[in-house]
């Protein structure tokens, strides 16, 4: 079973929830930029949480659909048509074969997951279908999608879709301010400072990928101009420059780097920077680690019971 | 050492602040040592100069776990040895097209090209870690006389193979990318092969050296890998 792609939108790739245990070789995780969306969108048309879909930027593909296929596209909200009728979202749905389907702009974020049932068949390269763009592996290709690609569908395995609880989505995983923890330098900065990253607001600049979203706002200088020795980078840190514009590390970040990092992204908000869009508003709040482990729980938990079982 | 809560999901183990060979010679005692005992509780290890970041998935283990477990492995101290593994001979064309810096990094250091290329390829280094991007080795062991500063603006497309300085280190770029070390030279091996089953030629704590060859051997090497 195959698709067509007529048109790839802005950027669109094929992720799955990333690639692990390759950060000592240089390689990052890379995956979904919105886990929590993938996922969804996967358990939607009865897939394993964890298959390939395809992760649509700002700008949605379209595709031709060669045979008949069970689809879901959960995160960011992006009309899509077949002929000139709507497609719900967040629903598994039936797409006849020789089927054009149109997804659009994104409207309440940066990201759209498309699952088909059985999920993409691509390559696993170290354990992952997910495509590195900087390391040019992964996905097809290692690259974005372009006009006239193929992708493949795997059969699935006598899968059963689910459907969401009514309303299920609208108590909202994606609202307030974005969560963090102090980062592993934030004594490289004045409690003042701090402070300061805690209470302004930062805008999202336009250079911002899936490698790392600059921010815009007030500057958040480290108290010394000392340097600092090249470490690991985890995750959603938020990673501080000379000219004080704080950057938060994204899927794509390089694994290790010589920049402060003043505070992290908690795991519970990481699928929230992945939603956010160049000129969105960011405000930090500062929690525990262990309040940020129990936000993880929680949502692992909101996940379970989002589902009708 | 220290160990800081770098995140939620992350510890960070700091043996000391500096670049030296004993630093890196703890860190990667640790980096291998975890690496070997294949915990699927721990997703990731970063392993840099002085310091070694594990990330786990929370929901299955906690920071305190995870520094007990350090604890205990560094107490039963090192069962990997990391210092007698082989030599890995990279060939390298010093070749002034392939080294637009050779001069550059010769002037500083107030030696010939010819001595640059002697002293570069008699010295055995070793992999600190690898970082920036996949593949990319940070070797240190670079000899005092060719330290050279990074160059002031970095290059918007490095080739891959690729050999640069910056400061007291040397490495070699596995693909294409911006770069801003001082190039002497380019490697026709493939450095990062994501297909194969070791991906990365170099992997952190080996020991490395660079064995100068003309451009014909080069262009050999690069046909026969084609």
């Amino acid at each position: 079973m195959t698709v067509r792609v007529a048109k790839p939108g802005f950027f669109a790739t094929v992720q799955d929830r990333g690639r692990y245990g390759y950060a000592h070789l240089g390689i990052s995780p890379a995956g979904a930029a919105d886990g929590l969306s993938l996922r969804i969108a996967n358990l939607l048309v009865g897939n394993d949480e964890n298959a390939p879909a395809l992760e649509m930027t700002l700008v949605g593909a379209t595709l031709e659909f060669e045979e008949h296929a069970v689809i879901a596209v959960s995160g960011a909200k992006c009309e899509c048509k077949v002929a000139q009728s709507l497609l719900p979202a967040n629903e598994a749905v039936e797409v006849a074969a020789g089927v054009v389907l149109q997804c659009g702009s994104t409207t309440d974020g940066a990201r759209s997951y498309l699952a088909v049932q059985g999920g993409f068949d691509v390559p696993i390269v170290m354990g992952s279908a997910s495509t590195d763009i900087r390391g040019r592996f992964g996905g097809i290709e290692g690259r974005r999608l372009e006009s006239g690609d193929v992708l493949y569908v795997r059969q699935g395995n006598n899968p059963k879709v689910r459907h969401l609880h009514s309303g299920a989505l609208d108590a909202s995983q994606y609202s307030g301010e974005v969560r963090v923890t102090k980062g592993a330098q934030h004594n490289w900065f004045s409690p003042e400072t701090y402070a300061t990253l805690l209470s302004s607001p930062y805008l999202v600049s336009e250079q911002s990928d899936r490698a790392g979203l600059r921010l815009n706002g007030e500057a958040v200088s480290p108290r010394e101009k000392a340097q600092l020795l090249t470490d690991g980078i985890p995750l959603g840190a938020i990673q501080v420059p000379q000219d004080g514009q704080p950057i938060i590390l994204f899927v794509d970040q390089q694994t290790t780097g010589g920049y402060p990092k003043i505070a992290n992204v908690i795991a519970a908000d990481m699928h929230r920077i992945g939603q956010l869009r160049p000129r969105d508003q960011v405000r930090f709040v500062e929690v525990s680690i262990a309040e940020a482990v129990e936000a993880l729980r929680a949502q692992e938990r909101w996940m379970k019971k989002i589902f009708v079982t | 050492m220290r160990m800081i809560p770098a995140s939620d999901s992350s510890l960070l183990v700091v043996v000391g602040n500096a670049i030296s060979s004993d630093l890196q010679a703890r860190v990667l005692t640790l980096f291998h040592t975890l690496q070997a005992r294949r915990d699927s509780r721990i997703r990731n290890l970063h392993p840099a100069y002085a310091s070694l970041l594990i990330d786990f998935d929370p929901l299955v283990m906690t920071h305190e776990e995870v520094a007990t477990l350090v604890e205990t492995v560094l107490g039963n101290g090192p069962s990997v040895a990391t210092d007698n593994s082989e030599v890995v001979e990279i060939p390298v064309c010093y070749d002034e097209e392939f080294g637009p810096d050779l001069a550059d990094v010769a002037e500083h250091n107030h030696i010939s090209v010819a001595e640059v290329v002697e002293l570069h390829s008699s010295a055995t280094y070793y992999v600190c870690f690898l970082g920036f991007t996949a593949g990319f080795a940070y070797l240190g062991g670079l000899p005092d006389g060719l330290h050279t500063p990074r160059l002031s603006t970095p290059r918007r497309l490095v080739a891959g193979g690729s050999v640069g300085i910056a400061g007291s280190q040397t490495g070699i770029y596995p693909t294409e990318t911006p770069g801003g070390w001082r190039l002497i030279g380019r490697t026709p091996l493939r450095m990062f092969d994501p297909q194969a089953e070791s991906p990365t030629r170099l992997q952190p704590g080996d020991r490395v050296h660079f064995a100068a060859i003309d451009r014909a051997t080069f262009e050999r090497i690069q046909r026969e890998r084609e």
